[in-house]
């Protein structure tokens, strides 16, 4: 036996020269192994996130190896630092312009909460613009905190139903947010 | 210390604004003024344009709110000699229903953006700015921010109690 560990497959039926299974497992399986994030990164959290994806912590582990700086192929919105209400409208286009299916993670207290700036120029957490699905604590969160972070959002996207995205209660929630 | 001494300066500025300068200080060997607004750029031009002065460089200008005085708001300019290597700070105060300036953007490019900060964050209207709108805010906000007539939280704000954060 090699050390190499490979990944379970789901649950399904297994015969000589065939394994079947349903097909949202597949696609769960095959979205959560190979998310591409795209990194909002506006302060210290940013600096966290660079230690993630270096060597030592290496994100790429997680199959999270090409970091889009475009909306055009990415998965994962990870929104890591202060959000400012001027950079609010920014940081909704860039979501806007995501294709689904997408998920979002406010990386530390200031994406999620506006954290230590109570203050008038500060955006109080990022789901008042838009659908957040995890948020990592701390102030910066550790590199170990933003990859269980990015575990939670793999364990969503691998359990996640096919047909999600058309459920009146998605939509009811964009259209909370004013999206469609 | 620069080549001019502050009695020196305070003297070739006496000999033009004799009556207009009051609230002469020396806080931190800076020296410090106050005038009024009709004199301002006519003081502002005769320390930039001064052969001895020379007063090239405009360090700053900012702003400040008093609540309790008669003329709360007052905008200050701070300039610096490179030639002489001396630097001064003048004041302006101004009432609080007639907050308007006029622009040092006549005598310096580099206040365009001091004076859209300023008005930004203490809403002193700089009257013949080229281009007057905020620079570091929403430009929908309403309010200036600066001025201390707002309490520093929302007194009815229940979203960051210590309960929730078990504190």
């Amino acid at each position: 036996m090699s050390d190499i560990q490979i990944v379970d497959a789901p649950p399904g039926v297994e015969g000589a020269g065939f394994f079947a299974t349903s097909i949202d497992k597949v696609m769960g399986l095959a979205r959560s192994y190979s998310l591409w994030p795209l990194p909002f990164a506006t302060s210290c959290c940013g600096i966290e996130f660079m230690a993630t994806m270096s060597p030592h912590y290496d994100l790429a582990r997680f199959g999270a190896e090409r970091l889009s700086f475009s909306p055009r192929q990415a998965d994962l919105l990870m929104v890591m630092g202060t959000i400012s209400k001027k950079m609010g409208p920014v940081l909704r286009q860039v979501y806007l312009q995501m294709a689904e299916p997408r998920w979002v993670l406010a990386m530390g207290a200031c994406a999620s909460s506006g954290g230590i700036f109570d203050t008038y120029s500060v955006l109080q957490g990022i789901d008042e613009i838009i659908p957040v699905d995890v948020y990592i604590p701390g102030c910066p969160p550790r590199p170990e905190a933003v990859i269980d972070g990015f575990m939670q959002i793999q364990k969503l996207v691998q359990t996640e139903s096919l047909r999600r995205r058309d459920t009146p209660e998605y939509q009811k929630l964009l259209a909370s947010y004013g999206i469609q | 210390m620069g080549k001019i001494t502050n009695e020196e300066l305070l003297t070739s500025i006496k000999a033009k604004f004799e009556a207009d300068v009051t609230e002469v200080s020396e806080p931190f060997g800076l020296l410090t003024f106050e005038i009024s607004r009709e004199k301002i750029i006519e003081l502002l031009t005769f320390l930039k344009t001064d052969p001895k002065l020379q007063f090239i460089y405009l360090t700053d200008i900012t702003a400040i709110h008093y609540p309790e005085r008669e003329k709360p708001i007052g905008v200050i300019y701070h300039l610096h000699s490179l030639v002489n290597n001396v630097r001064v700070c003048i004041k302006v105060f101004v009432a609080d229903g007639d907050v308007h300036m006029p622009t040092a953007t006549v005598l310096w490019n580099g206040a365009n953006w001091m004076e859209r900060e300023t008005y930004d964050f203490f809403g002193v209207v700089f009257d013949g700015h080229p281009d007057l709108r905020r620079i570091l805010n929403v430009d929908d906000m309403t309010v200036f921010p600066m001025r201390k007539e707002y309490p520093l939280e929302d007194p009815n704000r229940v979203d960051k109690r210590d309960y929730f954060f078990g504190r």
